[in-house]
């Protein structure tokens, strides 16, 4: 039974500044065999292979190839060791074939193309793969990009193959079509890597899974030994009590009602599917869902940054009194007075508008988006004109008012405590706590009646999550309708008040944050992609 | 840059880019940088022209404040290389790389010459100026506007169109001129209406005083104004203007209109105010200079004035030195502009990075950078 | 009358394609440089006083020395201002366009600067002047097909050969795919093991090299060894520039385009009744065809023929 074994790793602990990556991990992987790394977002199974790949070196901890110790600096050392990883993010030249990538960077034989066109064609033959080699990559689906990169390894003659997150690009055809290429390599007697948090998949293809948490190994299982269920536990672990404050909400109200909402990227993925749900006033809505799932996506259409394909609407319930007060500086008082008020008022189409037109409509939608410095903030400006981003368009004057947003500056700096030479430093040289402290200040500052967040404390220390928590509950309590798009599950089922899972851009499931339990969260995040193999096996 | 093949080697040193530098640093390095351009500059006249360092730099001195009249050239030609600096420099902060401004001051200034050859003599020259004034500024405004609206829709590389119109504005000025002149030698002879006015006595102070103030009001343009703003968001990030709601199609042709309105100005003034006629050299380069201004100002106007002035001190000065030795030409100032400008684009190396001596700590620190 | 038209045309052409494909190769690196003007003027300077100390020294006996040594020196001259580029914008990572345009106001001062040294005895260079402007002797005898592609000078045939060379490097070799790899996707090229510094290094190196022939064969071929003004050669540098967008990158097409380019350089000479106004017009014209050029394709958006899609940027690893 036991094949041997092509690489091991002993002890491997990987540190990038406070964060430890990967901490004191054992794991070896055998000839002839599929591997699965599984693990949560942030687990560390992509550091980790990408010290086996050449791209980061290890704090500690040994490699042994073959037996024998090595030491992988670059990826042109793991090459020698005949180590090949396939990233997430392809490494191609769009306007070449796939011939002249595959033999990009390849040294020591002739430059032929047609030997090479010959030579792929054989390997797709020997795999089944199907690639014509003079395409050019920019004419190429997502797949069959993939493949090409598959193909490179191969080329440069890999035993060891890692794959990060193969499938996640992928139609459930081209999923299956790729695990039967690598049980083919693997009775050719590759080594195969497969680094996914799809359990469905684990169970398919591997034949061992390694899982990870919290970057450390938490156990080796063979496939056929285990369930589905005992790998979530394995990798949602233990619900961790984390006393977050969640007061029961008051005074719901519709606010928010998405119908048919579907999104089609530029490449004409699916990314959206025909979403519905609702999102009430003074409640915090999780959205809880593998990376990439379209949350982002998900947000930003309600923001008015993606149109979504035709059919779909997203209608926004305005606060009863809030046609009289345009500038919205006091929502406390007359959110009280709301509760008189019984009817509901007529909703407002907010598909076709742009951020600016849903301003000028008077929907104070505040947005914390996910990519803090390259959308919600400028890096090289200073606090006091981050402020502005949001504020400078008022009043009639042509000139700027600094002095509104150097006080709300100002007054951001010390109530949330940030941690800034001045209110003139340049965010960018802020900390990722303060950064984020500065944006979700500013979005809260505009008193809005929707709040969305996307991964508020991601990269965040303790003390600053903590504080972003408090935040979003604030506004909770002051009735705005918080949409928290978030990874750690423990924090969502601690935090939010219903906890909607999104899986493949389909929603899942809209559970009760209170009494949710996190293996029903983790299965619902993976249910979609199993039920679609499930109709596609028919 | 070099670390990952031969990092089994461990290089000596790494090079990062530097988290913050504190200002007066940066200044600190571009000063030893224009220092050390001039003791080379300095070194090379000495070899050059075999005379004693004292004698160039006294020569440099004399050509620029030997005479009131050459302090008031110095003055005029300092305030239009910084006039057509403060055209671009919009554009340039929303990272429009305009390399057009030659063509649109020629635009410019030709607009008026058409205006001066057409009307003058026709309309008095209290009415003709003021079309002379409109006439260049829309002609400026043209010439930017076209490259902006294919930038905007189609994304078109501005860089290389607006290098192109540069030559097709020349070439139709070139036309004209031989229209006028079917026999010529191709050149105008100074046209006797609409002529601006002369201030104290020459054609130095129009332009010195047009220029202080559009120098402030690009200044609080850029600086106070909410469009001078929208660039600067614009020039950051688009992403982050489309977050707020910023059109950016419509700052990008809002802001090259600005720009070459400027430029149109600048046509104006150097027509109008100084040359009275047009040829292909009425710019002479001075588009492209302005570019160099403007950038190793880092898009400050205040900065503008003390950069655009070192600029043409370097020239005048080593036109002087030239005419002091008996050469009579400026191909030695170009030289010498052209290494000073080596250095500080050189310079702007050590501010932005680092260049760390290797320890093992640091190598985690950068890797995290990377993989953020 | 045509026959000579495309005779002078090929000629003339030979300025704009050494100029495009030296271009044409650094910007595959994705080096745009626009310094081309000063390179090409000093290839021209630097190759005339060579010539000139050359014939000060050796006389007119070995004409292939005459022409071999400037035109070596003249590539020099041309790779060390690429280097002098290289150095700005690879190792201290400064702007490309600032960089380009600072190059310019150096060469085309260094260039007049230089030339003035000579210029009283450019009498001496005129006489090798004859060297370079026909290479074969039999042209006469074969009629226009003699006339039209066999009278040219050497540099004339030597543009066409680096051009058609420039072309099967950049599409048939390793070298030219790892070159153009660098150009569109640094990051891709350096993960893939290609030293990229070293790849930018030398293209512009050998690039500027090659630009800096189109100014010698300006003075020695077509100027027949004299020397007009520095600016003169500045013009045909930003025409270089237009011809590289004109040709969409392809060394091959930079041939036929050069022709054009070439062709409505001189065509007012041999339009019958055209006035010197409307020959000015015409002198835009490659402008304006550049110009059309980069419109259509940018809305064609055809990944085929845009730009080397880093052109313009500098490469640093770890902004990734």
């Amino acid at each position: 039974m036991d094949k041997p074994i092509a690489i091991q790793l002993k002890n491997i602990t990987k540190t990038f500044g406070e964060v430890i990556a990967n901490k004191n991990v054992d794991m070896d992987v055998r000839k002839g065999e599929i591997l699965s790394v599984l693990g949560e977002n942030g687990s560390g199974k992509t550091t980790l292979m990408n010290m086996i790949a050449g791209i980061y070196y290890p704090d500690e901890g040994q490699i042994y190839i073959d037996g024998e110790e090595v030491s992988i600096r670059s990826p042109k050392d793991a090459f020698r060791y005949k180590i090949g990883m396939i990233h997430q993010h392809f490494k191609l030249v769009d306007v070449f074939s796939a011939a002249q990538n595959i033999v990009l960077g390849v040294r020591g034989e002739k430059y032929n193309l047609k030997e090479v066109n010959a030579r792929v064609r054989e390997m797709s033959e020997k795999y089944g793969f199907h690639i014509d080699p003079k395409k050019k990559i920019h004419e190429m689906s997502v797949s069959e990009k993939q493949t090409v990169e598959i193909v490179k390894v191969l080329y440069r003659g890999a035993d060891i193959l890692i794959l990060d997150e193969p499938t996640a690009v992928l139609t459930p055809q081209e999923i299956d079509k790729l695990f039967a290429v690598l049980r083919t390599m693997r009775d050719d007697g590759k080594s195969i890597i497969i680094i996914t948090h799809k359990l469905n998949e684990v169970m398919a293809i591997s034949d061992r899974v390694a899982v990870l948490r919290k970057g450390e190994h938490i156990a080796t299982v063979e496939t056929a030994n285990t369930t589905e269920q005992e790998l979530t536990e394995m990798m949602v672990g233990k619900k961790v009590s984390l006393n977050i404050d969640r007061p029961m909400p008051v005074n719901c109200r519709k606010r928010l009602e998405v119908r048919n909402l579907t999104f089609i990227n530029n490449e004409g993925i699916r990314i959206l599917d025909d979403v519905n749900f609702d999102a009430f006033s003074g409640e915090i809505l999780g959205i809880a869902g593998i990376a990439g799932s379209g949350q982002r996506e998900l947000l930003e259409s309600i923001a008015g940054l993606q149109i979504p394909t035709e059919g779909a609407s997203i209608e926004y319930y305005p606060p009863e009194k809030s046609q009289t007060e345009e500038s919205g500086q006091e929502s406390e008082e007359e959110f009280f007075k709301e509760e008189n008020v019984g009817e509901i008022p007529a909703g407002e189409q907010l598909i076709g508008k742009s951020p600016l037109q849903i301003r000028e409509m008077g929907i104070r939608l505040s947005f914390v988006p996910e990519d803090r410095l390259g959308m919600g903030l400028v890096g090289n400006m200073d606090i006091i004109d981050n402020m502005m981003l949001r504020s400078y368009r008022k009043g009639h004057s042509i000139f700027l008012d600094r002095k509104g947003p150097e006080n709300l500056a100002e007054k951001i700096i010390k109530s949330l405590e940030v941690s800034t030479p001045s209110a003139k430093t340049p965010v960018r040289r802020l900390s990722g706590g303060n950064v984020q402290k500065v944006l979700v200040g500013r979005e809260i500052a505009a008193s809005p009646t929707v709040l969305l967040a996307a991964y508020p404390v991601r990269g965040l220390d303790i003390n600053s999550s903590y504080t972003i928590y408090n935040l979003l509950t604030e506004q909770k309590k002051k009735g705005v309708c918080v949409i928290f798009v978030g990874e750690d599950l423990d924090v969502l089922l601690e935090l939010c008040d219903r906890i909607m899972v999104i899986g493949s851009g389909r929603i899942t499931g809209i559970l009760d944050g209170r009494t949710a339990k996190k293996e029903e969260i983790g299965l619902l995040m993976v249910k979609n992609q199993r039920e679609e193999r499930e109709d596609y096996e028919e | 840059m070099k670390n990952k093949e031969k990092s089994v080697k461990e290089p000596l040193f790494h090079i990062v880019k530097r988290t913050s530098v504190p200002w007066w640093k940066s200044w600190l390095i571009r000063a030893a940088a224009i220092l050390l351009a001039f003791v080379v500059t300095g070194l090379l006249s000495f070899l050059v022209l075999k005379k004693d360092p004292f004698f160039i730099y006294s020569s440099m001195f004399s050509g620029i404040f030997g005479t009131e009249r050459r302090i008031l050239i110095f003055l005029r030609d300092g305030a239009i290389l910084l006039l057509i600096a403060l055209a671009i420099t919009p554009a340039f902060k929303m990272r429009f790389w305009n390399t057009g401004a030659e063509g649109q001051v020629l635009m410019g200034g030709f607009a008026c010459t058409v205006c001066m050859f057409y009307l003058g003599g026709k309309v008095p020259d209290g009415v003709l100026i003021p079309i002379m004034f409109v006439a260049g500024v829309a002609a400026g405004m043209l010439w930017a506007v076209i490259p902006a609206i294919f930038k905007a829709k189609w994304n078109t590389n501005e860089t290389l169109f607006t290098l192109m119109m540069n030559y097709v504005a020349m070439q139709i000025v070139l036309f004209a001129i031989k229209i006028w002149y079917p026999t010529g030698s191709g050149n105008m002879s100074p046209l006797p209406h609409g002529n601006l006015p002369q201030i104290g006595g020459g054609d130095f102070w129009l332009s010195v005083i047009v220029v202080t103030i559009v120098t402030a009001l690009v200044y609080v343009y850029m600086k106070y104004s909410k469009q001078g703003y929208e660039i600067s968001v614009v020039g950051e990030s688009e992403n982050t203007a489309r977050y707020v709601g910023i059109n950016v199609k419509k700052v990008v042709v809002r802001t090259l209109l600005i720009s070459g309105a400027i430029c149109g100005l600048a046509g104006f003034l150097i027509v109008g105010g100084i040359d009275h006629m047009i040829s292909k050299e009425t710019v002479g380069g001075r588009g492209f200079t302005a570019i160099l201004v403007s950038w190793l100002a880092k898009f400050n106007p205040i900065f503008m004035i003390f950069t655009a002035y070192l600029v043409v001190f370097l020239q005048k000065g080593m036109g002087q030195v030239m005419t002091d030795c008996g050469v009579a030409n400026a191909y030695f100032a170009d030289i010498i502009t052209g290494i000073m400008f080596f250095f500080i684009i050189g310079c702007e190396f050590f501010i932005l990075y680092q260049i760390k001596f290797r320890k093992a700590k640091k190598r985690k620190k950068e890797e995290k950078e990377t993989c953020s | 009358m045509f026959v000579k038209f495309l005779t002078s045309a090929i000629r003339i052409s030979a300025i704009f394609l050494f100029g495009s494909t030296g271009e044409i190769i650094t910007e595959k690196s994705g080096h745009l440089n626009l310094g081309v003007p000063g390179v090409m003027s000093v290839g021209a300077a630097v190759g005339c006083l060579s010539e000139y100390y050359l014939i000060k020294s050796i006389g007119t006996s070995v004409p292939f020395l005459l022409v071999l040594v400037p035109l070596i020196v003249t590539f020099l001259a041309g790779a060390a201002m690429g280097a002098l580029y290289s150095f700005l914008t690879v190792t201290l990572r400064a702007n490309q366009n600032v960089t380009g345009l600072a190059m310019t106001t150096f060469g085309v001062g260094l260039a007049g600067h230089l030339i003035n040294l000579i210029k009283a005895k450019m009498a001496v260079i005129a006489r090798a002047s004859k060297y370079y402007t026909n290479l074969f002797p039999v042209d006469d005898k074969l009629g226009w097909f003699g006339e039209i592609f066999l009278s040219h000078g050497i540099l004339v045939y030597l543009a066409i050969i680096v051009a058609v060379a420039a072309q099967l490097i950049l599409n048939r070799t390793r070298i030219g795919l790892h070159l153009r790899a660098v150009g569109e996707n640094p990051a891709t090229a350096d993960a893939a093991g290609i030293n990229v510094s070293r790849y930018k290094y030398l293209a512009t190196c050998i690039g500027c090299g090659i630009s800096g022939l189109g100014g010698l064969f300006c003075i020695m071929d077509y100027m027949g060894g004299n020397w007009d003004d520095v600016h003169f050669l500045e013009g045909f540098g930003w025409l270089s520039i237009a011809l590289v967008i004109f040709t969409l990158w392809r060394p091959a097409l930079a041939i036929l385009g050069s022709i054009i380019f070439g062709g409505l350089y001189i065509a007012s000479s041999y339009i019958s009744g055209i006035t010197f106004a409307q020959i000015e017009l015409i002198k835009a014209l490659p402008y304006v065809v550049t110009i059309i050029v980069l419109i259509v394709t940018s809305i064609l958006n055809s990944k085929e023929t845009q730009p080397p899609a880093s052109l313009g940027l500098n490469y640093f690893r770890e902004e990734r």
